[in-house]
């Protein structure tokens, strides 16, 4: 019984695969956007992304007002042709102030997100890959932090860093690292098995080579995904601990800082809390989509 | 085979998937008969149509993507196309039942077995509880499946490879269908799990008098198990033909390689044949015959135009010019 | 399955005494003196001494640490600073607050999320899939402290339907726990669709179709409990992010929770309220992990008890 038999003719030649490699890296980022440019949310997001980072780099050009500016006969303007959307209790401009207020959001949305991405990449690689203690130790140490409610967390690294816009990335930094390293690990795991790295080990390639050019590579989708959907969520983080008074400090035109010194006023002069708050929403979305559309672009990719 | 003895035919079935690449033919064109109490044996390589061929009987083609865009599927009098879908219902499992290549992941892991055997006859036969359990029990007998009234009360991870597929059997033939389609049933198990599922269909079918359509892409399971043969490539039909003439008269150049890539024992070959190349993408086929890129006996007309199924000897067909006329 | 259990909790352990540790020593390398924040002004500096003595503020930082854990394991969490009251029975007072609000605001996400979940698979790439997934992005999106204010100027305000503050009465629950809710709907209708799709693509639901069971029968039969097991791993995430969420709400609705103290220890700088708080927090995510866990041993029959 169990005849089998296997139709297949073995490619012999390096340049023939070398060829084929290349086609398939090329019919890959096709595939890729493909299936993003069909996700017309993502598109979306897309482009507001990138509006939002023009307007983030030439703030300085297109504000109306200087956002600093303080003019107490200028108080609680509502919204009109000079002051789009009115001015707040200080009588700054707060279309400017959300202009200059998204400089800090993308700052705040890619440093820490990128500190912390490397830190959980390099962890993650190491406790996968070495394995024993040292992935008994980082994963532990990543459990602990995830055990945290992540705001809470931040907030304590805010107490004992004091509050300030540079300590929001360290705190950011030290929350978000543990859930990359769980994610590379679980790869490197996976990829440490695979033919290519078997045979790479068994030449006598080193450790350091392997997991650079070999496994790294290979947990970029995943890291690409986990980027996108990291900053709108460390943008968030930013906002919430600016709310609570823990954050960016006045006169900082942070948009979390803004909807908190604008909630005392939230009966008599609305605009002032609520369109900071409108801002945060849309990039937040934006980057939600744009991570979305990729990683369901991906998935196939990242399931192999 | 006159009409009465047809249980199933198929005429012109075609089944595409509307893909963003494209439109792929997974079923292009196919027509066959089931004649009652027999084994209809369709073989090809993977991605042949086989498997759809099988889903689109029982209207389980996932949707969308893809869609039966023509043709007629007469069982028992009925076209199962024309069938509204509560009818549908009625005949899955109960008719028509099917098992599955992978009895690993084709049965429920949060559900004892004896529960996902007893769904169908509380469905179809409207037995209850204690009656179902009573019938699963006897099934699981039936199937040699040991120490049955434990069993019945276990996870399918509890269970061998070859126990979960007895355990689809179980399942599939609850009801006495009158047809069963079972895709590749042996594929995943052990060689000699293989050879006793094997004996134990054949032995069923001759207690249940079913029809059996036996998908597989090894020949030797066609040898002991089938009446009657498909050769399918591309979605197409190759060859077509009873058993007997097809193994000892085999036509197209497809079914020659087939055959010649059986390992024999009684000879000692050094190296197996190979049919050279692989399965063509069929998002883009060739022109003319979808297999002359691997065919040794090529000629222009190959090339240029598809051949139609050509009669040969009686009941015999191939799609191959070099018996046309 | 006992042994299970047994087993997880003492695995929830090192966790337990790593997050202490952890805490620990962020909050006790914080400078400045503490006792001389309580005191305030015209304090001659050795009665700062001798408090400092007192509250062994003087002794090496191990012995603090293990002082601190093993007061903590008999339930002592040290005075609050501020209001000189035990840490431990201020938090006590105010966990059912907490409770409250994140079970009420917990049963509104799952109200809201799993049959919107379910539906958008019933009627997937229909457009109320689309309207559902874009309306669950939106509630992910949307700042908790932004839509707390949106509501209540809406329902206080200009409709005058619920109080805009307070904890006086069951009808001031209700805002607060929409609002803390309302991103947890979104995440867990999201996680029921994509966990219900790739249900949907297993072989046993091919099966179940070929037995001729309905539509409705895979899905609710075959499907459903199946995909569960993630929307189970997720309520015990959400345990942290209904936390992290209070804290927010709590201060904008003034409901007084553990959010709230939390909030106003770091206002205070009042470090053991801080302290007791934040840990107080992190033991409820653990207990809802470890929840978890045990729930999906008793889902899933594969999950092996030993």
């Amino acid at each position: 019984m169990a005849l089998k038999f296997k139709l297949q003719k073995k490619d012999s030649g390096m340049k023939k695969k070398k060829q084929a490699l290349k086609k398939a890296q090329e019919s890959f980022l096709q595939d890729l956007f493909r299936a993003f440019r069909k996700n017309k949310l993502a598109v979306l997001g897309g482009v507001i992304v990138i509006l939002f980072l023009i307007m983030a780099i030439f703030a300085p050009f297109i504000v109306p007002h200087d956002p600093y500016a303080v003019e107490i006969d200028l108080q609680f303007y509502e919204p009109s042709s000079k002051y789009l959307i009115g001015t707040d209790m200080f009588g700054r401009d707060i279309l400017s102030r959300i202009i200059y207020g998204s400089r800090i959001s993308l700052i705040i949305g890619l440093i820490p997100t990128l500190i912390s991405m490397i830190v959980g990449t390099v962890l993650g690689m190491i406790a996968g890959y070495y394995g024993g203690k040292i992935d008994y130790f980082i994963m532990r140490l990543a459990d602990i932090v995830l055990a945290f409610p992540s705001l809470l967390l931040s907030m304590v690294v805010m107490y004992t860093l004091g509050a300030s816009l540079l300590n929001i990335f360290i705190a950011l930094s030290v929350v978000g690292w543990a859930r990359t390293a769980r994610v590379v690990r679980s790869q490197t795991l996976s990829l440490k098995e695979k033919e290519f790295v078997e045979g790479a080990r068994a030449i006598g390639v080193s450790k350091q080579v392997i997991l650079l050019r070999h496994i790294f590579p290979n947990c970029v989708p995943s890291l690409l995904v986990l980027f996108t959907l990291g900053i709108p969520e460390a943008i968030m983080s930013e906002a919430s601990l600016s709310f609570l008074g823990v954050g960016a400090q006045p006169p900082t035109p942070s948009w979390g800082l803004m909807v908190y010194r604008g909630k005392e006023f939230i009966f008599s002069a609305p605009w002032v809390a609520i369109t900071p708050g409108i801002a945060i929403l849309i990039i937040v979305l934006a980057f939600n989509f744009l991570g979305d559309g990729l990683r369901d672009a991906m998935d196939p990719y990242m399931k192999q | 085979m006159s009409d009465n003895d047809v249980m199933l035919s198929v005429e012109g079935l075609k089944t595409y998937f509307f893909t963003d690449k494209g439109i792929v033919p997974a079923v292009d064109d196919i027509s066959f008969a089931v004649g009652a109490g027999k084994v209809l044996g369709i073989v090809g390589e993977s991605g042949c149509g086989k498997s759809m061929t099988a889903l689109s009987i029982l209207r389980l083609i996932p949707t969308p993507p893809g869609r039966i865009v023509a043709g007629n599927i007469l069982f028992a009098g009925k076209n199962l196309l024309d069938l509204s879908v509560k009818q549908m219902h009625s005949i899955r499992g109960n008719e028509i039942s099917m098992i599955f290549q992978e009895p690993m992941t084709s049965l429920n892991p949060v559900y004892t077995v004896g529960k996902q055997v007893m769904e169908v006859l509380r469905l179809h036969q409207n037995l209850h509880k204690e009656a179902a359990r009573a019938k699963a029990i006897e099934m699981f007998n039936l199937v040699g499946i040991p120490e049955a009234e434990k069993r019945i009360d276990t996870y399918p991870h509890q269970l061998s490879g070859g126990l979960r597929q007895r355990v689809m059997i179980a399942m599939a033939l609850s009801c006495r269908p009158k047809l069963l389609i079972a895709d590749e049933p042996t594929t995943a198990l052990d060689v000699t799990v293989q050879a006793q599922i094997l004996r134990l269909m054949k032995n069923l079918q001759d207690e249940i008098d079913s029809s059996i359509i036996l998908i597989t892409h090894d020949l030797g399971v066609i040898a002991e198990m089938c009446d009657d043969v498909l050769v399918m490539y591309t979605g197409r039909i190759m060859e077509q033909a009873d058993v007997y003439s097809l193994f000892e008269n085999p036509l197209h150049p497809y079914t020659k390689g087939l055959l010649q890539s059986i390992p024999n024992l009684h000879k000692d070959n050094e190296s197996l044949y190979n049919i050279k190349g692989l399965v063509p993408n069929l998002l883009n086929l060739a022109d003319g015959c979808k297999f002359h890129p691997r065919c040794e006996f090529v000629q222009d007309i190959c090339i240029e135009k598809e051949p139609e199924l050509f009669e040969v000897t009686k009941g015999h067909f191939v799609r191959c010019w070099k018996y046309m006329g | 399955m006992g042994r299970y259990i047994v087993k997880r909790i003492l695995g929830a352990i090192p966790i337990l005494i790593g997050v202490s540790l952890i805490l620990f020593i962020l909050l006790n390398i914080v400078p400045g003196d503490p006792v001389a924040l309580m005191m305030k002004e015209h304090i001659s500096s050795d009665v700062v001494a001798r408090v400092r003595a007192q509250m062994h503020l003087d002794d090496p930082g191990y012995v603090r640490y293990f002082r601190f854990l093993w007061n903590a394991l008999h339930g002592d969490f040290g005075m609050s600073y501020k209001l000189n009251r035990p840490v431990a029975s201020l938090l006590l007072n105010a966990f059912p607050n907490t409770l409250m609000l994140a079970l009420a605001a917990a049963i509104f996400s799952w109200i809201v999320g799993i049959p919107a979940g379910i539906i958008s698979v019933v009627k997937k790439y229909s457009f109320i899939d689309y309207f559902f997934m874009g309306f669950a992005l939106f509630g992910v999106s949307m700042p908790v402290f932004w839509s707390g204010l949106i509501m209540q100027y809406i329902f206080s305000l200009k409709l005058g339907w619920l109080p805009a503050a307070g904890f006086y009465s069951p009808i001031c629950i209700i805002m607060p726990a929409i609002v803390l809710g309302w991103s947890s709907a979104g995440v867990i209708a999201r996680l029921t669709r994509s966990s219900l799709l790739e249900v949907m693509g297993n072989d046993y639901i091919r099966t179940a179709r070929a037995k001729g069971l309905t539509e409705a029968a895979v899905l609710v039969h075959h499907a459903l409990k199946n995909s569960f097991l993630p929307v189970v791993t997720i309520m015990a995430i959400q345990v942290a992010s209904l936390l992290s969420g209070a804290v927010i709400t709590e201060s904008i609705f003034g409901v007084p929770g553990i959010g709230r103290i939390a909030v106003n220890a770091i206002q205070d700088r009042d470090m053991p309220l801080l302290q007791g708080a934040v840990l107080f927090a992190t033991f409820l995510v653990i207990i809802g992990n470890l929840a978890a866990d045990i729930l999906y041993s008793y889902i899933d029959p594969r999950i092996k008890y030993d």
